[in-house]
């Protein structure tokens, strides 16, 4: 029986697009600036309506190009405004150079994304190629599995960009959660306004009466500070992460933190993966507890700042680990999500475990639960010493020979 | 020997490269200069075209104390003027006040 | 635990099989199950064959992969089933509900599937006379329901008035309309 968790929460049937609208109703920004790209067009389609109608009183600038969205979205933060925009794949990808920017002058901009593969060859659907590629721009990236986590995400993002003064990014799935109408539970909006509270930047850029000079030239005496400033502040934004999950989680119920442990209490194989995939191989799991293999899964959900310590840890007691991709490095060796998870390990003496990496999923490609039990599987064969840990990365469901 | 300047650490800056406004007066750019203007007080006539046209607010002006008219130039701030040239090009033709001559280094 | 239920909707581009899903999962929502609901995205053209799908269940629906094999699949153009592989995954197991005038046996024989595993009923005829359109769509809501046997039609009911209602405040004929085509779906579907 769906029943909500809030006591004055309602369960409704929407998509991740509409929970993200709905939440930045909620949130009702002062200007949301940006460009339609399939899949994310919805996000801001209804939520345009939504200012069309009255229901919010957000200033909403239609501009011409996503390059165009980050920039007046950057200009109306820096004047001292709650800003937000939404964005997916060559949308994002075009919002390139001002995404630094929007990290480097430190402004708590908040963006909904929804994860798409990158061109070419064009491909309209899910992968994190996109955002993956921006992992080291500086924003805090917030993965959901599912449209109530990407609308609980959104909401604590707010709070999170403007303690940090970080940009932060909540993404999902492309089609497979942006389309995707689940049962959710949505809060009533004072609940949503009392927890977001207002935004009282300490200077804006109209504040004629302290005029300020902001993006200025920085040479070789000045910006690697700025640069060291900008890393800092990604380590000390863990906290305030940790922090505004506990006040959600005392507000409204739900518990959230920098990734979800499924079954890993015992677990003696685990997968580590991001996003609507998680949710797939939770119910992998559940099949395979059923006949006593001990697996278990760490679905990321912060990946910056990435939780190093946390997750070498938690895996320190696994005899193997397989990291699903959802995105490729094209850098001849491993991709991201591994990359991290195997540096965190090594650096915190975490060598028992054997760690694979597989790449799955890229342009919508189907990952289905046969493909998840298959990786499980052959875990296991790692576990037991009946196999050997691939050296390379491998790839799920994709024609080779 | 210059003073050793002291430039903040990491944790002393403003996050996010705020510069404070007004910080241009306390950036001595004055030895920059190998000509420099010469203001001639008799020849001035107080129109304050170079004052308008200095791109590094070096035209220095005041109240005039005869009362005759409002403001006008009583000199130049050589810490700052870079020697462009531009004010003694824009002083009227027929005045001249302004006249570039070699920097005696 | 109990078994999830997984449903597979066929129509063509403009029929409404996205609607149906979307419809179906909200009003089954409204009864206290969990569901999901979400189109198969292609190239979209009016006429192309489409597909759309839902999950039901009474715990937390966490996968998000595609539905490959159906209890149920709802084929909202009958002429579809000589384009499509319509009973792609139904097994022996599976239930197909055809919109057609066609007897259960006649469908049976086309679909090559065995006669206890399809129903009829014929949502065209019942939309043009309850709605005055061909909208076979929301009559095979009933339809659904009724075949699946275990949902509630009367919340089923009250959730799609309720949600017509803001929709069509002006025109009540549409919302009874509506209404009288699934509980005339769910009332005539046939497996013989």
């Amino acid at each position: 029986m769906v029943k909500p968790i809030f006591s004055k929460g309602k369960i409704v049937a929407k998509t991740g697009n509409e929970m993200m609208a709905e939440a930045m109703r909620q949130i009702s920004p002062d200007v949301v600036a940006a460009y339609p790209i399939t899949p994310a067009t919805e996000i801001v389609q209804i939520f345009s309506q939504f200012v069309a109608d009255g229901k919010v009183p957000t200033e909403f600038v239609a501009v011409e190009s996503e390059h165009s969205a980050m920039s007046a979205t950057i200009a109306a933060s820096v004047a001292g405004a709650r800003a937000m925009t939404g964005t997916s794949s060559q949308g994002f990808a075009l919002m390139w150079e001002m995404l630094y920017i929007a990290a480097g002058l430190r402004l708590p901009i908040v963006m909904a994304e929804v994860n798409r593969a990158l061109s070419a060859p064009i491909n309209i659907h899910g992968d994190q190629s996109d955002t993956m590629g921006a992992r080291d721009a500086g924003w805090i990236q917030i993965y959901s599995e599912d449209p109530q986590e990407a609308y609980d995400n959104m909401i604590q993002s707010v709070r999170i960009a403007e303690a940090a003064k970080l940009p932060t990014m909540v993404t999902t799935d492309g089609f497979i959660i942006s389309h995707c109408m689940a049962a959710a539970e949505v809060y009533p909006d004072e609940d949503v306004k009392e927890f977001v509270g207002t935004y009282n930047p300490d200077r804006k850029l109209l504040d004629y009466k302290r005029p300020f000079t902001l993006g200025s030239i920085e040479m070789q005496d000045y910006y690697f500070e700025h640069r060291y400033q900008l890393a800092q502040a990604q380590r000390d934004a863990k906290k305030i992460i940790l922090d505004v999950a506990k006040d959600f989680k005392n507000k409204f119920g739900r518990e959230y933190g920098f990734y979800e442990k499924y079954k890993m209490d015992d677990a003696e194989i685990a997968i580590v993966t991001i996003g609507s995939a998680a949710g797939t191989t939770k119910a992998v799991i559940n099949e395979l507890r059923e006949k006593g293999i001990k697996a278990g899964l760490i679905k990321i959900r912060i990946f910056r700042p990435f939780p190093a310590d946390e997750i070498a840890k938690d895996l320190a007691n696994v005899k193997a680990v397989a990291v699903l991709d959802r995105a490729d490095s094209c850098s001849g060796t491993f991709a991201p999500v591994y990359s991290d998870v195997v540096s965190a390990m090594y650096a915190n003496g975490v060598t028992g475990p054997k760690a694979e990496n597989y790449v799955y999923g890229l342009g919508g490609r189907e990952i289905d639960m046969n493909h998840i039990k298959d990786v499980y599987m052959h875990l296991d064969e790692v576990a037991k010493g009946k196999a050997q840990a691939s050296k390379t990365v491998e790839y799920i469901n994709v024609r080779i020979k | 020997m210059k003073e050793q300047e002291h430039k903040p650490t990491a944790a002393e800056l403003p996050a996010g490269g705020i510069v404070e406004a007004g910080t241009a007066a306390e950036f001595k750019t004055g030895p920059w200069r190998s000509i420099k203007p010469v203001w001639n007080k008799d020849k001035c006539i107080g129109c304050l075209t170079c004052w308008i046209y200095c791109p590094d607010a070096a035209i220095q002006i005041a109240q005039d104390p005869a009362g005759k008219k409002g403001m006008i130039v009583v000199g130049i701030d050589y810490d700052h003027c870079k020697g462009c040239g531009i004010c003694s090009r824009e002083c009227p033709p027929k005045i001249s006040a302004i006249t570039m001559e070699e920097e005696k280094k | 635990m109990s078994k999830m239920i997984e449903v597979r909707w066929h129509g063509r581009g403009g029929q409404g099989a996205k609607t149906a899903a979307l419809l179906f999962a909200q009003a089954v929502l409204s009864t206290g199950k969990y569901i999901q609901a979400f189109p198969e995205y292609g190239p979209e053209r009016m006429g192309a064959p489409v597909q759309s799908f839902n999950r039901v269940s009474d715990d937390p629906i966490t996968v998000h992969c595609s539905v490959t094999e159906p209890n149920y699949v709802v084929i909202l153009d009958p002429s579809l089933i000589e384009a499509v592989d319509v009973t792609e995954g139904v097994g022996t197991q599976g239930k197909v509900i055809v919109n057609t005038s066609f007897s259960a046996e006649e469908m049976a024989k086309k679909l090559g599937i065995a006669k206890e595993q399809v129903y009829v009923v014929d949502a065209s005829k019942i939309s043009n006379e309850t709605i005055g359109q061909n909208r076979p769509n929301t009559p095979m809501l009933g339809a659904l329901v009724k075949v699946i046997g275990t949902l509630d039609i009367d919340g089923v009911l009250k959730d799609t008035r309720a949600k017509l209602e803001v929709k069509f405040r002006s025109k009540p004929e549409v919302i009874d309309g509506n209404i009288t085509s699934i509980q005339r779906a769910y009332d005539e579907v046939k497996n013989s």
